[in-house]
């Protein structure tokens, strides 16, 4: 509130003046401004408060309960407490538990690889596709348009649209590769394991870049033009307008968008679920999750790799935060 | 030579025509794919021909009526609007809180509602399981509200707070030296004021429950309490090698048609809906 | 109409920052006061504490003698008029001026009579059915002060309301306010940090400074008698030249000062004896300058700059390593260019004396009082031509 900055602008000299004899007050019984306010204010977000957590802080707690059990799906309230069993035990010399299942870190791998490989695409291509949109041409709104679609598009019809695709016989991929004379044989782009990961790449990359471009977009056009111009009478050249003014300028909103995205990418199921039936070179995290919990009906196992896939993507956030508070240590002030 | 200024400014031209171009194909094609298989019966959804061949309706009959696709529809539609409903109702109070008022704990909240908006759907699994059984929703639509709320709240609140904000403080003041409260402020003075952000919010919310799967396949198992996305996930052949993909295609137009449509109507507002959420975050 | 009192009136944020120390100040019923100051003095937090909008710390407000420190601005009897206007942009004119008598539970007829009563004082009866986005600027300024009106308030809140209009507006509305306030007879406070609104509208002065009253005052005390080198500065335009000096001689009618150039000047301001000797700074305003002839002036200086404003003429002259430069303002076209070197005096009965903290010494008379002498026009002092034929090129 710029009043309030205004105020505090002041010069703090003033502070070593002697404090001024209070009046007495006159007891009112009223509350002040702020009393008022504040009180209102937490009345107005318990309702908001109540319902996020009886649908996500009480949810969460009993998965973290529950992944110290060895429940089965089928009866909950049936259940021992087995400590960390659920996520590594030892016992007759041998390994137990998620941390001890190869196919946990095989979906440990499969979705950082996942993340990594499609938010890398995306930012690339969404940022060729915002400044693209950036420019002034006719028939952007079309394009704006055009650029929707996939975004529109439920995750689940993109899985279907592209598994059609992406059919080893007759789908329009292999189709339009061998006529362009890239591939000799068709590709079995879904069984094919060193190809299915790329397949839910390919469909994650079309989904989302339209976000990305989107959101590198709306921080492009807050660039004021006349840096640009300014830069033109310095002699800039197109890329050193590029990297020395678009991109510092957006780098808070990519940042941002990147987080956005990550947290998106690392979470991912439905995609992969439908798109490659789970299968082993592909499954996620999520997936593996909930696989344990509702395919094997261990209840306290996927519990635990709930947990797991919690803190994983809790602490990737908290790095993510770490980093950017290093970066903007110099603006904090403004806040 | 050196090219004149206009020959530069053409080529340009035409490198942006030809991107805008490419892009536009690249966005649109897997849809028009689509929609081409979903016209096509037999053996001609094996023909790999980029022009429509036939026109047959038959796939868009089996999908709605045989595969319960159309049932899917109304509880899809249902469940989005009841969630948003609700979401927008309990967040419209808080964001103004959030948005408005400066307390103590304030930034916690917003802090926690903006983790929670990014936490894995699957964290709350099992919890949000055994609740829905306990609430006795299990392989209800009801379960999906309930569970739905999880991540469209904290959206909504979020996306709505970061409106309010943007609103002009002196326009509150104004109204608090008219004499009203807080209620007044909110109902009279804000609520009419954010028509557009609502709706733009309430769409986004309900695009995203809209598109929910992980929670539509696990808490419900009958086929006409399906939403959308679980039905064309789902959606099977005579035999298990042989998807129906005519039928498929079919049903994902079908679900599909609307979203874009609403979506290509309130674009800008979308846009804007999307970096109010991101951006300014 | 009201009376407004402000008694050890303070604000602070947290424990340290104290943006509003202990205003002492009372507002006469009808009375036209303006809060004036530079960005960041606390003007508009003092205003937003009188109006209920902000907490304050410590202190006490009374309105007509009551304590209101925990009223709502409703409760405090308070019309506002806001910077931005702050019309409900969802209400048309009408609505936007009922809206509070609707809260406060008025009869509808009321409500009419006190809306309409206030569209034909603004004339805005034409507009009462139009939106505020569909208004000019000046309409919506106008609305914005129906509003307030509209709620016959004990108490008129204007926050640089006129900032956001354009300079021929601004001055349009400035009169239409000061035949609003004649016409209400209404108490009336307002905040600006433009001092030329400041002396035009008010009937006193508040001079606010770092959350200080600097002086209070009607607009030609200010400008004759500032309390200090701040007021004296602050109030009017160019500002007020200081030159440094050392006090030579005190006395009770007249001093004796040595200036920084070694020439001694006597001017006719009582010091006290305790003064002697002490550094003091010398102020004269740009107006007040008068030309000699580069021969016999006591002064000489080089020509820096010249502002030719068509009306009027601004000279800057070096002063060499003692700041900024001296400003001589001219009513009347100038031949003097930068480069000339030019005489000039100061006349003793325009000066200012302030000493090493800032402080004015009090003057007495002063060659301004003359000015008030009935059946002599205002510009009674003689401002001189610029000697031309001495410049020496």
């Amino acid at each position: 509130m710029n009043h309030n900055s205004e105020s505090l602008s002041a010069p703090m000299a003033a502070v070593t003046a002697a404090p001024p004899a209070q009046p007495a007050r006159p007891a009112t019984g009223k509350r002040s401004l702020q009393q008022r306010r504040s009180r209102a204010a937490w009345v107005l977000v318990t309702p908001a408060l109540i319902l996020l957590a009886a649908v996500a802080g009480w949810p969460l707690l009993r998965t973290l309960f529950y992944s110290f059990t060895n429940a089965a799906l089928d009866t909950p309230e049936e259940y021992d407490f087995v400590g960390l069993a659920n996520y590594l035990d030892f016992a007759d010399g041998d390994k137990f538990g998620v941390l001890a299942d190869p196919l946990w870190w095989q979906a440990v791998w499969n979705t950082l690889w996942f993340t990594f490989a499609s938010v890398s695409l995306e930012l690339v291509f969404g940022m060729l596709l915002a400044l693209l949109m950036n420019q002034k041409f006719r028939g952007q709104g079309l394009v704006r348009a055009a650029i929707l679609v996939p975004w529109a598009i439920p995750t689940i019809v993109t899985a279907k649209m592209w598994g059609w695709m992406f059919h080893d016989q007759y789908g329009v991929v292999n189709d339009l590769l061998t006529r362009a004379g890239l591939i000799a044989e068709p590709l079995a782009w879904i069984a094919e394991p060193t190809l299915s990961m790329w397949a839910v790449v390919i469909a994650d990359v079309w989904k989302t870049v339209p976000f990305m471009a989107l959101m590198l977009l709306a921080a492009l056009q807050m660039i004021p033009s006349d840096l640009y111009e300014a830069a033109r009478v310095d002699g800039a050249t197109a890329w050193q307008r590029f990297r020395r003014i678009t991109l510092p300028l957006i780098m808070p909103a990519m940042i941002v968008a990147l987080i956005f995205r990550s947290m998106d990418a690392l979470r991912v199921f439905d995609l992969i679920y439908v798109l490659t039936s789970n299968s082993e070179a592909t499954i996620s995290i999520s997936g593996y999750a909930r696989e344990q919990m509702i395919a094997f009906q261990e209840m306290g196992t996927g519990s635990a790799a709930s947990v797991l896939v919690f803190m994983m993507v809790a602490g990737i956030a908290a790095s993510f935060l770490w980093i950017g508070r290093f970066n903007d240590e110099g603006k904090e002030n403004k806040e | 030579m050196k090219l004149t200024r206009k020959q530069k400014e053409l080529g340009a031209k035409f490198w942006i025509y030809l991107a805008a171009l490419v892009v536009s194909v690249i966005c649109v094609f897997p849809f028009y794919n689509a929609v081409l298989t979903s016209l096509r019966t037999g053996q001609d959804l094996f023909l790999t021909s980029y022009l429509p061949t036939t026109f047959h309706w038959d796939n868009y009959v089996n999908a709605l009526v045989e595969n319960g696709v159309g049932l899917s529809l109304l509880n899809s539609f249902i469940v989005a609007t009841v969630t948003v409903g609700v979401c927008l109702l309990v967040s419209i109070t808080a964001a103004f809180a959030l948005a408005r008022v400066r307390f103590r704990g304030r930034k916690y909240i917003l802090f926690t509602i903006l983790c929670v908006s990014m936490f894995p759907q699957v964290a709350v699994l099992s919890g949000m399981f055994e609740l829905v059984r306990f609430l006795g929703l299990y392989d209800s639509i009801g379960a999906l509200i309930l569970s739905y709320t999880t991540f469209s709240l904290p959206f909504t609140v979020w996306v709505l707070t970061t409106f309010m904000r943007s609103l002009p403080v002196e326009l509150e003041e104004a109204a608090i030296v008219d004499g009203a409260g807080l209620w007044v402020i909110i109902s009279k003075v804000f609520a009419p004021i954010m028509g557009p952000s609502l709706v733009t919010t309430g769409l986004l919310a309900f695009i995203g429950a809209w598109n929910e799967f992980m929670f539509a396949l696990t808490f419900i198992i009958s086929t006409e309490n399906r939403t959308v996305p679980v039905a064309i996930g789902l959606l099977q052949g005579a035999s298990q090698y042989e998807l129906p993909w005519g039928n498929i295609m079919a049903a994902s137009v079908v679900v599909t048609v609307p979203i874009i449509v609403l979506v290509l109507i309130f674009q800008k507002r979308i846009v804007s809906g999307l970096t109010a959420g991101a951006v300014k975050g | 109409m009201a009376q407004l009192t402000l008694d050890k009136l303070n604000k602070r944020y947290g424990e340290s920052a104290q943006v509003i120390k202990s205003i002492d100040l009372q507002v006469n019923s009808g009375e036209f006061i303006v809060i004036v100051g530079p960005s960041g003095c606390g003007k508009s937090t003092l205003l937003r504490m009188i109006a209920g909008l902000e907490d304050i710390s410590g202190g006490g407000m009374y309105i007509d003698g009551a304590y209101v420190n925990d009223d709502t601005p409703s409760e405090r009897g308070i019309g506002m008029v806001f910077q931005s206007y702050a019309l409900y942009p969802h209400m048309n004119v009408y609505e936007n001026m009922a809206f509070g008598l609707r809260l406060a539970k008025l009869p509808a007829d009321e409500i009419a009579r006190r809306v309409e009563e206030s569209a034909r004082i603004l004339q805005l009866e034409p507009l009462l059915k139009r939106k505020p986005k569909d208004l000019s600027g000046g309409q919506r300024q106008r609305v914005a002060i129906g509003r307030a009106i509209a709620r016959e308030p004990k108490l008129f809140l204007f926050d640089e309301p006129l900032s956001n209009l354009d300079a021929a507006l601004r001055v349009q509305m400035r009169m239409e306010i000061a035949a609003l306030h004649r016409r209400l007879g209404s108490t009336i406070i307002y905040v600006t940090h433009d001092q030329v609104e400041a002396m035009t509208l008010a009937q006193r002065i508040v001079v606010l400074n770092r959350g200080n009253i600097e002086q209070v005052g009607t607009p030609l005390e200010l400008y004759d008698h500032p309390a200090n080198e701040f007021v004296a500065q602050f109030i009017g335009s160019p500002k007020m030249n200081l030159m440094p000096a050392t006090l030579l001689t005190a006395g009770a009618t007249e001093s004796v000062v040595r200036l920084w150039n070694g020439k001694e000047l006597t001017v006719p301001i009582p010091t006290p004896a305790s003064a002697e000797g002490t550094k003091v700074k010398l102020g004269i305003r740009p107006e007040h300058i008068e030309w000699g002839s580069v021969a016999d002036a006591p002064y000489l200086a080089d020509v820096l700059f010249v502002e030719h404003m068509g009306n009027e003429t601004y000279h800057y002259l070096d002063s060499g390593n003692l700041g900024e430069p001296w400003v001589v303002r001219n009513p009347h076209r100038s031949a003097v260019a930068p480069g000339d070197t030019v005489g000039y005096l100061l006349p003793p009965e325009h000066c200012h004396l302030f000493d090493d903290s800032g402080k004015s010494f009090e003057r007495r008379g002063g060659g301004a009082v003359a000015m008030r002498v009935p059946g002599m026009d205002a510009p009674a002092i003689s401002f001189a031509e610029p000697m031309r034929t001495n410049v020496i090129h």
